[in-house]
């Protein structure tokens, strides 16, 4: 029996510096985003440091809600790097808990596993640091459908328009 | 602190262009699409994570806007149900404080884009004051 990755729909794209994987989604590529690493059921993505991210001017602390689009975005991938066959996902519900205020002028890491595939759902843990993992400034639990929609997932249109000729 | 002045006050918030209304029932909160707010091009639809943070800016003004705090309320963790696809149009927020402590408040948001009854997100979250 192959071990689980080789049976994982994305395990030839594991490694660093997947930027394929979200290069063709607006928002990521409007704030930088960075795909750091993908590997079996995880994926560790970087925001760059920006003004623009502000949520409280006086402590210069990044808003809450754009550590949520971190993590969902990790959650989303890892769900994506667990799939045994590439299907549309939607989130259903992410919590993210605020440890501390994450230090200015820093980028921010988010690292997400998935660490239970059923049939229709996935189940993710996620945390966020600037620093390192060992002092994170935010924890997150998120749980995906799988299957959300009848299109194809977008990864896997990306992917396919990537190795079609123009 | 009015909401507006909240908003302008909150790099984010010019970021997203989150803007204020006023209807019979209170503040809303409205979040004008724009192309580099999609997370899924195939739908289209916003990046759910734009979708969470919206919902946590307009509970942030509902705070704000009871005046009883001058500073950014801190929140502790916040928590949003995806309901619907959020497609390429405007989406309207509204926030109902559950409670507001000395310390802590909590408060829950609804977000819909046509027709109010048909909520596309929902959030509940906890601040320290």
């Amino acid at each position: 029996m192959p071990p689980p990755e080789q049976r994982l729909a994305l395990a030839e794209l594991f490694g660093d510096g997947r930027q394929e994987l979200i290069d063709h989604i607006p928002h990521c590529r409007r704030l930088g985003m960075v795909v750091e690493h993908v590997g079996p059921r995880m994926a560790r993505v970087r925001l760059p440091w920006r003004d623009e991210l502000i949520g409280d001017p006086v402590r210069r602390v990044v808003f809450g809600g754009a550590i949520t689009t971190l993590v969902d975005h990790a959650s989303g991938l890892a769900v994506f790097c667990s799939l045994p066959e590439l299907t549309a996902i939607a989130t259903l519900d992410l919590r993210v808990d605020y440890l501390r205020a994450a230090a200015p002028d820093h980028a921010l890491v988010g690292e997400a596993h998935c660490y239970k595939l059923t049939r229709h759902v996935a189940f993710v843990r996620a945390a966020a640091w600037e620093v390192t993992p060992d002092d994170p400034f935010a924890s997150c639990l998120a749980t995906f459908m799988l299957g959300a929609n009848s299109s194809l997932s977008p990864v896997a249109r990306a992917l396919r328009a990537d190795k079609e000729p123009a | 602190m009015k909401p507006r002045d909240a908003l302008d006050n909150i790099p984010y918030a010019r970021f997203l262009d989150v803007g204020v209304e006023e209807d019979a029932d209170g503040i809303v909160c409205v979040l004008p699409f724009r192309d580099d707010l999609v997370g899924n091009a195939a739908l289209p639809a916003i990046h759910g994570g734009v979708v969470g943070a919206f919902l946590e800016l307009t509970a942030l003004v509902g705070l704000l806007a009871v005046g009883e705090t001058q500073r950014v309320p801190k929140p502790i963790n916040f928590a949003v149900d995806y309901l619907r696809s959020v497609g390429p149009r405007t989406t309207r927020g509204r926030a109902a404080i559950v409670k507001h402590g000395r310390r802590i408040a909590n408060v829950r948001v609804v977000a819909w884009q046509d027709d109010p009854a048909k909520p596309v997100a929902a959030g509940i979250g906890n601040f320290l004051l």
